[in-house]
């Protein structure tokens, strides 16, 4: 309709103009600021040892997490779309508590259980079990968060696609394994990819609920956005951007990849 | 799936897990503004340890508000050593159990190695002539400095101000809750640590004086030469002790103990109190503080014992839930 | 397709026990299990105190802050996001595959990196504060700080949960209605608005739900002024930072309840929508 009115160049300015505003100036801010100084200074603030070993600590992050996800993710969906059962509308509400929650909030949770003041810190101070302040604090509050982004993506195409299909297998014979295979998998990939990208994007960027259980070891259990906060208040703001913008490349290759999946489905 | 996670939990566990190498570590953990000092210190006692022992060190480093890290450690946060600002907060260790009780006793000079005090830091050619206590309360002025609920910085300031009114008054109390309500009045951001504020201070060019410590306003003023700014100390303020402790029961089970106290004592040696001193503290060995006494202007230095009558009773009447502060901080 | 059909399979298909397990236990170990610890810590505070905490003036103003920024970032959001989306499904032009990725930026930027870039770009010195503080508006460190970041993080989605519907709303209806001659602001008040609405509706609950658990980016750029620019979110945190588990343990439970009643409203739409529409897609 508006295809013969003069309100089309109007709403496309205006979306255009707004975007560019609220998205796409702090986007290039960040890659501005890093370069202020000349790329002889990005290169030395990004191979500084403590950014790289604070990259390296967010992978090994993602590489615990992002597969944990999915495997939930699947086993929620599958659950969820195939089955029907008492309580599963709340175990699908339950799921979602991270997306809604501050990451802050679980942090909070993380250290009333883990603390050494904790419910469960006597028992593993006594047996020498360091979960917060560690790499299994960080990636368990990173899987709090991570949790409901491959479930959000996958259950309401499998609930669309129903189970037809699947039935049909099982009548033929098909073992669960190759049902999941065979059918479930081919049909649910790229939602299932698209999830994992943005479970990637989010653990890779989270800072609240890591904020709260990484103690800030240098070097140690500094995680790459705990360490752009480090760096600015290293008095080093160009180091901060310079480590920011090695996550904004990850987040612009994870939009990639999913524009690129968006086309194949 | 499974498969995956197990396959990729490995990968971390082998990345992770280090070779145990013939390596000393220690972690301290120290407050939001030492990391340049720290930066300085420790290659230089690296080195001598590894003179004295033959043994390879590496020392981490974790930097955040005192209370904060205070916190982290009592939750399990392993440091062999703190450094902190905040006696208060190596007495909520010692509370905890973490660290001995006779702490104070167990380092020269009441476990500080070296001291400070709050000053000012001010714009190119100080605009509003803030020299005094007295200018922080003027209507004009803006001030920034941390939240004294999370950071020792922000606390040794509001002491000081609190300080300084008393004395200017003679021990009015109402009069001196009302000079730091004022002073609170004009603070546009509190930030929860030191270096969160210098930031707020010189890279945002939010207010017109940053109230931290004098080796921090020094530093800066160095640091951002360009800028103009300038490091200012007032005739009076208020003393800030750094204290160090070993945090016992971490030390013992890192087989660090050794260690952690070597690297404390050392911090009392002429060569480490150098490097202090280049970094704009204040130290106590009598060589190197004739050497620099040209760095460091007179300044009239109350005590927290003179003024308050000591850190409990500043923890039960100021800091305590509904304490003065309270009162002070919510009344703007 | 209707989301009410497939539910009805029975337990034909393998796997039940399997993929419930799972997700029971990982779900029990990972959100359940750390969340009960909190309001375990909750009901240890007792009520009086717990209510004391909660109505305390500095908690409620926090609170309303929160509320404050999250509603403003949220309608300006609801309208950006009727209109990013109605530009993307509705209309060709150079430039919008790009426009359409951009909308995702803020889900896939860490929060601490927009917050970080937000403050300088707004600050004094920066593009968009320069000539703004030049104006007498000052953003960073007030409450339009916070709003900026809020709306930054929650762009995504109205957009796309809006997007996604109208993408299967065919035009056809349009064009009848306006063949028929319903003027385009009626064709889009009658027709098109009311398919989309369950789908727009849902979009601003959860972008609102967002909004109030936002916190890298708004901690950066608040000033963190109690009474004035802390967000409930930093004040859980600063409590916890004064050793205050009392404190922060309750304001985070209040946050907690907020968010699962946010929750069930938008679980609910969805509902009413299902019934309405046939199904959200």
């Amino acid at each position: 309709m508006n295809r013969r009115t003069g309100a089309r160049p109007l709403l496309i300015g205006l979306a255009v103009l707004l975007t560019a505003i609220l998205v796409v100036a702090p986007l290039v801010f960040i890659f501005v600021q890093a370069l202020s100084q000349g790329w002889a200074v990005y290169a030395k603030n990004i191979l500084d040892p403590l950014t790289l070993h604070a990259i390296w600590l967010t992978a090994a992050v993602a590489v615990v997490v992002v597969p944990a996800t999915v495997a939930f993710g699947i086993a929620a969906s599958w659950a969820l779309a195939k089955f029907s059962f008492p309580g599963r509308g709340v175990l699908a509400t339950l799921i979602e508590i991270p997306f809604s929650v501050s990451p802050i909030i679980a942090g909070i949770c993380y250290l009333l259980l883990y603390g050494r003041q904790g419910l469960l810190g006597g028992w593993l101070a006594e047996h020498d079990i360091a979960i917060l302040f560690a790499l299994p604090g960080i990636i368990l509050v990173t899987m709090f968060v991570t949790a409901p982004f491959v479930v959000r993506e996958v259950l309401p195409l499998m609930r669309a696609q129903g189970s037809d299909q699947e039935q049909a297998a099982v009548t033929l014979g098909a073992s669960g394994w190759q049902l999941f295979r065979r059918v479930t998998l081919p049909n649910i990939r790229w939602a299932l990819l698209y999830g994992a990208v943005l479970a990637t994007a989010r653990a890779v960027g989270e800072f609240g609920g890591v904020a709260v259980v990484s103690g800030n070891v240098r070097g140690q259990t500094n995680t790459l956005p705990l360490h752009v906060e480090l760096l600015f208040n290293d008095l080093n703001a160009v180091g901060a951007f310079a480590a920011a913008t090695t996550l904004t490349l990850i987040a612009l290759v994870a939009l990639v990849v999913k524009a690129v999946l968006e086309g194949r489905r | 799936m499974k498969f995956s996670i197990m396959k990729a939990a490995a990968v971390v566990l082998a990345l992770g897990a280090t070779p145990a190498l013939a390596q000393d570590k220690l972690l301290n953990v120290s407050y939001d503004i030492s990391r340049e000092l720290f930066e300085a210190l420790n290659p230089a006692f690296i080195a001598k340890w590894k003179a004295d022992t033959g043994r390879d060190l590496q020392i981490d480093q974790s930097h955040g508000g005192s209370s904060k890290q205070a916190r982290a450690i009592l939750e399990g946060l392993p440091a062999d050593v703190v450094t902190f600002n905040q006696e208060t907060d190596v007495d909520a260790l010692a509370k905890g159990g973490l660290v001995a009780e006779n702490w104070r006793e167990a380092f020269p000079n009441g476990a500080s190695p070296w001291y400070s005090l709050p000053a000012f830091l001010v714009r190119k050619d100080n605009p509003k002539g803030i020299k005094t206590w007295d200018d922080l309360a003027r209507d004009d002025v803006q001030v920034v400095f941390p939240n004294p609920r999370t950071s020792g910085n922000g606390r040794y300031t509001y002491l000081a101000a609190y300080a300084h009114a008393l004395k200017a008054n003679g021990g009015d109390q109402a009069k001196a809750q009302e000079f730091v309500g004022k002073i609170f009045a004009n603070v546009p951001v509190f930030d929860t640590g030191g270096r969160a504020a210098t930031q707020t201070f010189v890279e945002r060019e939010i207010g017109d004086v940053l109230v931290t410590f004098e080796a921090e306003t020094a530093q800066i003023a160095a640091q951002y030469a360009d800028k103009g700014l300038v490091a200012i100390t007032p005739p009076d303020s208020l003393f800030a002790a750094f204290p160090v402790a070993v945090v016992t029961p971490n030390a013992e089970k890192n087989g660090t103990t050794e260690l952690a106290n070597a690297y404390l004592n050392w911090l009392y040696t002429p060569e480490a109190q150098r490097i202090l001193a280049q970094g704009h503290n204040r130290v106590t060995d009598g060589t190197v503080k004739a050497e620099f006494a040209a760095s460091f202007p007179e300044v009239e230095l109350l005590t927290v014992d003179d003024m308050f009558g000591g850190w409990q009773k500043v923890q039960d009447e100021h800091l305590a839930e509904g304490g003065i502060l309270d009162k002070v901080f919510v009344n703007q | 397709m209707s989301a009410a059909a497939p539910v009805r399979a029975k337990r034909v298909l393998p796997g039940f026990t399997l993929t419930l397990g799972t997700t029971m236990l990982y779900l029990t170990v990972i959100v359940l299990i750390p969340v009960l610890a909190l309001i375990l810590k909750g009901a240890e505070i007792g009520p009086a105190r717990f209510w004391g905490i909660v109505t305390a003036p500095r908690t409620l103003a926090a609170i309303r802050i929160t509320m404050t920024a999250a509603a403003i970032a949220t309608v300006i959001n609801a309208l950006y996001g009727l209109l990013m989306a109605w530009v993307l499904v509705r209309h060709d032009f150079p430039g919008k595959r790009l426009l359409d990725a951009l909308m995702d930026i803020p889900f896939a930027l860490p929060t601490a990196v927009a917050g970080l870039s937000l403050t300088a770009l707004y600050s004094a010195n920066g593009w968009f504060g320069a000539p703004l503080e030049a104006a007498g508006i000052q953003v960073v460190y007030t409450i339009w700080g916070i709003v900026l970041a809020m709306t930054f993080t929650s762009i995504p989605f109205v957009v796309r949960s809006v997007q996604s519907v109208l993408e299967d709303l065919d035009p056809a209806l349009e064009d009848a209605a306006f063949t028929l001659g319903a003027g385009p602001w009626t064709t889009f008040r009658r027709v098109v608005f009311p398919a989309i609405l369950p789908a727009w509706l849902g979009g601003i609950a959860t972008s609102f739900a967002r909004s109030l658990g936002e916190f890298g980016a708004v901690v950066f750029i608040a000033g963190n002024l109690p009474f004035k620019t802390e967000i409930a979110s930093l004040l859980a945190f600063i409590r916890l930072e004064e050793y205050d588990y009392a404190g922060a343990a309750a304001i985070a439970l209040v946050l907690m309840v907020f968010a699962l009643a946010l929750l069930l409203v938008s679980n609910l739409i969805q509902i009413w929508a299902s019934r309405h529409a046939g199904g959200p897609r």
